[in-house]
């Protein structure tokens, strides 16, 4: 082996921070869009490895759907007063009010699609150029087809027919007024790199990352958390079970998985032993059509 | 373990999709939701095997239509080794996307249908894995199950093949008899081919020499970034944020600042937050300089026993990605890493014809696909090396500065 070797993980942190740097050179008002997931705490991590000693040249930004895990939001608080950075939260209820908007009904009604309208309001209130986002190839088709530097027009919507060419390490983020670019810097890292990498860097998660016990709802083969979000019927069968989160997304549509994992180790383990991927099992309202993220990210979705 | 980039490009029927599907599958990448959602789309279910072409095609458009439209990325690990692959179509009218999931691979896998043999399609890949230097060369002569397993079918593509690889100077080229529908030498070797003494695919992927691919020779800092925290503990902290394109940095090297071509020491290496004695490719560091100079970004700092070229004209070869034609004396900015400048396309030799690497006169316009020799002007100088030497600081973009797109892919010679 060279003296001068770079194993896998090396090589995607590298070309991660390589992007970070790139957006910081790049844009004038850039955002890192921070949701206190496992993806967005990564990138935290990264940043910090990429700017340190010096200020973020970024703010974080949660969209908050107002279904979050409590766990989550008490992690994206203590993380972004930990390190020092500033932290803009915006709220889907207050889109929902000033837009008039409809919300979803149904017994998981979800705020996700909902989730676009107040990412664009962000967008505009400050201006940002440039959101940069946890997305991963990995997760789904249409994503396996989106550029790293991926641009959107002024409405944020993703043009998968005419996206432009993207070569070597070379990132174009030129863009017009009122354009904006996604940037996903963990693009080429799979949900298994993802895990490796935390557990090498042994990077703090939020607590439901790991087995606990939890009042959930079993629907069809899907788990999921009881939480004043969701509308239970009598007929529904809600038992305590252990489990963690493989995602962390909202309360009603992120389905948690049976789990004795309390450690790192234990989760890398079980995510390399399991069969089914990481949207198929955890992510409800990805199972209503085929093309359904292609449809989100088309209208403006990160 | 490490990893290595590859691309597939091929175009409908000759058993692309097939084959990475095959990949996927064999190495247990396809996880059950998934093959649960491919087995309710498998259209052809007469035989009752699923098709595995499906776990590619990523569009709503390219589904419907069955054709590859853009490059898709698909990741999967052995213990050895984790894979990206660039999903690539392979028709001429995606020529530029191809170029792109060249850009970025080590290696290309080159399909060829048994029964048709070396056929256009064959040489224009060929020709584009030259253009883009792509150091891996892998054959996979396909369908080799429609051809009665013959060795014979086998030894004359061959040898038509190593006439093209010769041609092209192709250097580590190998050739692989498959069926990637039967899964015949993927993953195991082929009971129905004894002939075959070589590894199978996934063997071979798995085990080829890729750590010299990245070059330790020659020091390449690109500028990406300079961090400077201006606090009070912190007053005169300056680093240089950046990714080593190539090479190899240590404290105490004497650098040079281009283009300007200021001198200076390096002081002191960060990597990871810690500070080092030496820092490689393809790591991102941050470097200090001894003396208080002018750095920003887009500069690129060399050791100075090792400069690269700097002109402020340099001649491409060039893949124009644009549906607008290049027009000669049109204005655009070249970026070259994190540097970017203006630039204007002052002369256009000859075009190449990407299918038979014959040159044709310049007819007055470059259409979108098309490949030209063409010689660049700058407003700054650029500090550069040719592409054929040094992948990591030779390959450049062309922007259109009134759209912002993308429009052509520079290999400075």
């Amino acid at each position: 082996m060279s003296r001068y070797y770079s194993d896998y993980l090396d090589q995607l942190e590298s070309e991660a921070i390589h992007i970070m740097r790139e957006v910081a050179g790049q844009f004038e008002r850039p955002a890192l869009l921070f949701s206190g997931g496992k993806d967005s705490i990564t990138l935290v991590y990264l940043a910090l490895k990429a700017f340190r000693p010096g200020p973020f040249p970024f703010p974080l930004v949660h969209i908050d759907t107002g279904h979050n895990f409590p766990e989550a939001l008490q992690f994206r608080d203590e993380l972004a007063q930990r390190i020092g950075e500033r932290l803009i939260v915006r709220q889907v209820a207050d889109t929902i009010q000033r837009q008039h908007l409809t919300e979803p009904k149904g017994k998981f009604a979800s705020r996700n699609a909902l989730q676009t309208y107040t990412l664009l309001e962000t967008i505009e209130e400050f201006e940002f150029d440039c959101c940069i986002g946890g997305a991963r190839r990995d997760e789904e088709k249409a994503r396996a087809k989106e550029r790293v530097f991926s641009v959107r027009n002024e409405f944020g919507e993703w043009d998968p027919k005419s996206q432009r060419p993207e070569l070597w390490s070379t990132y174009n983020g030129k863009i017009q007024k009122g354009e904006n670019v996604r940037v996903f810097p963990i693009s080429n890292w799979t949900e298994l790199d993802v895990w490796n990498y935390i557990r090498r860097e042994n990077i703090p998660l939020p607590s439901i990352y790991f087995s606990h016990e939890r009042e959930v709802l079993v629907h069809e083969d899907q788990l999921i958390a009881v939480s004043d979000f969701i509308q239970l019927e009598p007929t529904d069968v809600i038992e305590t079970r252990k489990v963690r989160y493989r995602t962390v997304g909202d309360m009603t549509c992120t389905a948690a998985v049976e789990s004795q994992a309390s450690t790192l180790d234990e989760v890398v383990n079980e995510i390399i032993a399991t069969r089914i991927s990481e949207r198929g099992e955890t992510r409800i309202d990805d199972r209503v059509t085929e093309a359904a993220m292609e449809d989100r990210k088309k209208n403006g979705y990160f | 373990m490490d990893l290595l980039r590859f691309i597939t490009a091929g175009s409908v029927d000759d058993g692309k999709s097939t084959l990475i599907g095959r990949l996927l599958y064999d190495s247990k990448s396809i996880l059950a939701d998934q093959l649960e959602a491919i087995e309710r789309q498998t259209k052809n279910k007469a035989n009752g095997d699923i098709d595995l072409a499906l776990l590619t095609d990523g569009l709503r458009a390219e589904r419907e239509q069955g054709i590859t439209i853009d490059v898709a990325y698909k990741y999967f690990s052995t213990p050895r080794r984790k894979f990206i692959i660039a999903d690539a179509p392979g028709h001429i009218q995606y020529t530029r996307n191809m170029v792109t999931g060249a850009s970025n691979s080590e290696l290309i896998i080159i399909l060829i249908d048994a029964r048709q043999g070396v056929v256009e399609q064959t040489r224009r890949h060929s020709i584009i894995a030259s253009l883009l230097r792509i150091p891996h060369v892998v054959v996979a002569i396909n369908k080799m199950d429609l051809a009665g397993y013959s060795a014979d079918v086998y030894n004359n593509i061959v040898i038509d093949y190593a006439q093209i690889a010769e041609k092209l100077g192709l250097k580590d080229v190998t050739y692989i008899p498959i069926s990637a529908l039967d899964g015949d030498n993927i993953v195991e070797a082929s009971g129905n081919m004894p002939w075959y003494q070589g590894r199978p695919l996934l063997e071979h992927l798995e085990q080829i020499e890729v750590s010299q691919d990245v070059n330790h020779d020659l020091g390449r800092f690109p500028v990406q970034y300079v961090i400077r925290p201006q606090t009070e503990a912190l007053h005169d902290y300056r680093g240089y944020a950046g990714k080593i394109v190539s090479g190899v940095y240590r404290r105490g090297d004497k650098v040079t600042v281009l283009p300007a071509g200021i001198e200076s020491t390096i002081s002191r290496i960060e990597h990871n937050l810690q500070d080092v004695e030496e820092a490689w490719a393809p790591q991102s560091v941050v470097l200090h300089l001894a003396d208080d100079v002018d750095v920003s970004r887009g500069n690129l700092i060399v050791p100075s026993q090792q400069l690269p070229q700097v002109s402020n004209e340099v001649t491409v070869l060039m893949c124009w990605m644009d549906s607008k034609p290049l027009l000669t004396g049109n204005k655009y900015q070249l970026q070259l890493n994190s540097t970017r400048v203006r630039a204007v396309v002052k002369e256009i030799a000859y075009k190449i014809d990407v299918n038979t690497l014959d040159n044709t006169a310049f007819d007055g316009s470059v259409k979108l696909n098309e490949v030209v020799k063409a010689v660049i002007r700058t407003a700054t100088p650029l500090a550069y090396d040719s592409y054929a030497a040094l992948r990591a600081n030779g390959g450049a973009i062309l922007i259109d500065e009134t759209s912002n797109v993308t429009v052509g892919a520079c290999m400075i010679q």
